[in-house]
């Protein structure tokens, strides 16, 4: 089942600006929401995202239950070289999730 | 759209539950009844000064995009921006974002760095009643850059049921 | 019912129902014109669009086995991209099997029981919902056309007797705000035409995807007035009207609303 959807240039420039555009699959379930009886579903969302460039970390994200629901979260980087675009979700009980993309750079 | 920022702890987004459902919600007794915690305006403060600590708080450079009237606030499409050469010596370092009325006041926080680019994020977020939103920008050099924008935020029509 | 008294009260629902115009075909306009400019470029940019993720689900269910037949979709239709082109467009359509027209999440379960030996998707269940929404994507653009003949005349009827027809505790129908006050503002929020464009749709207020039916619902709760169970051929009737009232209007799904 496909969970994530990353959109990011297959090839580039080096030293070109790209952007990418990530998108993934989950409740981001807040902890302020009642349920039928009036008590507070337990909050479950996903709190952290990294994109990592051949394995160095560019870009960083925390997020607290005020991201909606299928978070999607675009940034930008510098294309430096070919190689492996990877993206890690982690969050509340035991959640994680891995994407990756390949970039080529001339 | 009257606002109205004398309402008391119901937020808008209940008041428009309740007039949405045309009048009938008598009966409709159990998500009304629970009144989540709130932000307050000073529960916001403090949770900017653990960000940004004793530090000097400057207007300008950070730029936010949020459309000003909001459809629907469960997913409302943000950018926040920051001009800068994004450079070894002069770049922005982090980013985070801010409400005033929302349940919990962050909302998210991103690193940047050098390899950036350029400092412009863009996501969705929630808002649950019309307010402020505020992004900081921290930059290399230890300064901190603020900005804030305000939205009104309503709601679709006919809604689900319990 | 007294002779007299039914007479009077026929004469009074019959221009109850004559009052609501039908919308002119030049002056539809889709939901999709009501909506804020973000919120359309969330629906114009498939790399933005949250549907995407259950079109994608749809694609990876379209070419699973399924059942004791060990059949994918894929095994008999082939490339949905071609074979599906124009599908959606054209649903509700008629079953001469079932006597009646069929929505497209019906036409979909029909073939899992039948042709996969598998059983049927739950509605509103996320595998269903990928599955239509990736077939409704393959006729993203072209012209909504549902058969109007000697077959589906009488649930055309049927439907446009439910669309015009009072209810619920505040005794309104769907034409009295779709009809005749679409453009107005209901507690802040535009009325739109109610035109059925792009089912299934990633509705903000649901925060996921959702089908006609689960929207029809929240109308209908809207209106203070009892649903009918969930896959109640109602459903079905007033979708099949709701698709012939938005004829030749170019289908847009997976969209994007409020």
């Amino acid at each position: 089942m496909a969970r994530a959807l990353i959109n990011a240039p297959a090839k580039a420039k080096r030293g070109e600006i790209i952007e990418i555009k990530t998108l993934i699959s989950h409740n981001m379930e807040t902890g302020f929401r009642p349920d039928n009886t009036g008590k507070p579903v337990p909050r479950d969302i996903i709190t952290d995202f990294i994109c990592k460039y051949n394995g160095q970390e560019i870009f960083r994200a925390e997020l607290f239950p005020a991201i909606a629901a299928n978070p999607f979260l675009t940034f930008f980087t510098v294309a430096t070289e070919s190689g492996t675009l990877s993206f890690e979700w982690t969050g509340d009980n035991g959640f994680t999730a891995n994407e990756s993309v390949n970039i080529t750079v001339e | 759209m009257r606002r109205d920022d004398h309402m008391p702890q119901a937020t808008r987004r209940r008041f428009l539950i309740e007039t949405a459902a045309l009048a009938g919600a008598v009966g409709i007794a159990v998500p009304l009844a629970v009144k989540p915690a709130s932000a307050t305006p000073a529960s916001m403060r403090a949770a900017i000064r653990k960000v940004v600590g004793e530090a000097a708080l400057n207007k300008g450079k950070v730029k936010i995009d949020v459309p000003p009237l909001i459809e629907n606030g469960n997913a409302v499409p943000l950018t926040i921006s920051c001009e800068s050469p994004m450079t070894a010596d002069d770049h922005v370092k982090a980013m985070h974002v801010f409400t005033e009325k929302n349940p919990q006041p962050n909302v998210v926080s991103v690193q940047l760095g050098p390899r950036s680019g350029r400092a412009t994020v863009s996501t969705r977020i929630r808002l649950a009643d019309s307010q402020k939103i505020i992004a900081i920008a921290q930059m290399s050099d230890g300064s901190f850059w603020s900005s804030e924008a305000e939205v009104i935020v309503t709601l679709a029509a006919c809604l689900e049921g319990v | 019912m007294r002779p007299i008294a039914a007479v009077v009260f026929a004469t009074a629902v019959l221009s109850a129902t004559a009052i609501a115009a039908e919308i002119p075909l030049a002056e539809r306009k889709s939901g999709y014109e009501f909506m804020g400019r973000e919120t359309r470029a969330m629906q114009d940019d498939d790399t933005v669009n949250p549907a995407m993720l259950w079109v994608l689900d749809g694609e990876a269910l379209w070419n699973r086995k399924e059942g004791s037949a060990a059949k994918s979709c894929a095994d008999c239709h082939g490339d949905a991209r071609a074979s599906m082109k124009g599908v959606a467009a054209r649903y509700p359509a008629f079953s001469a099997a079932r006597g009646r027209p069929v929505d497209l999440e019906q036409r979909i379960n029909i073939c899992r029981t039948e042709q996969q030996q598998s059983t049927p998707l739950p509605l509103e269940s996320k595998e269903l919902l990928a599955l239509a929404a990736y077939v409704g994507r393959q006729s993203r653009g072209m012209p909504i056309e549902i058969a109007d003949d000697e077959r589906t005349k009488p649930f055309l009827q049927a439907g446009r007797e439910l669309f015009t027809q009072r209810q619920g505790q505040l005794n309104l129908s769907c034409a009295q705000c779709h009809d005749d006050n679409w453009g107005q503002k209901l507690a802040g929020a535009a009325i739109p035409q109610g035109h059925p464009t792009g089912y299934p749709l990633y509705r903000l207020e649901w925060q996921a995807l959702g089908s006609l039916q689960r929207r029809l619902r929240n109308c209908l709760f809207g209106m203070r007035a009892i649903s009918y169970p969930l896959g109640a051929p109602e459903y079905v009737d007033l979708e099949l009207y709701l698709m012939w009232r938005a004829r030749g209007m170019p289908v847009e799904t997976p969209a994007v609303r409020p």
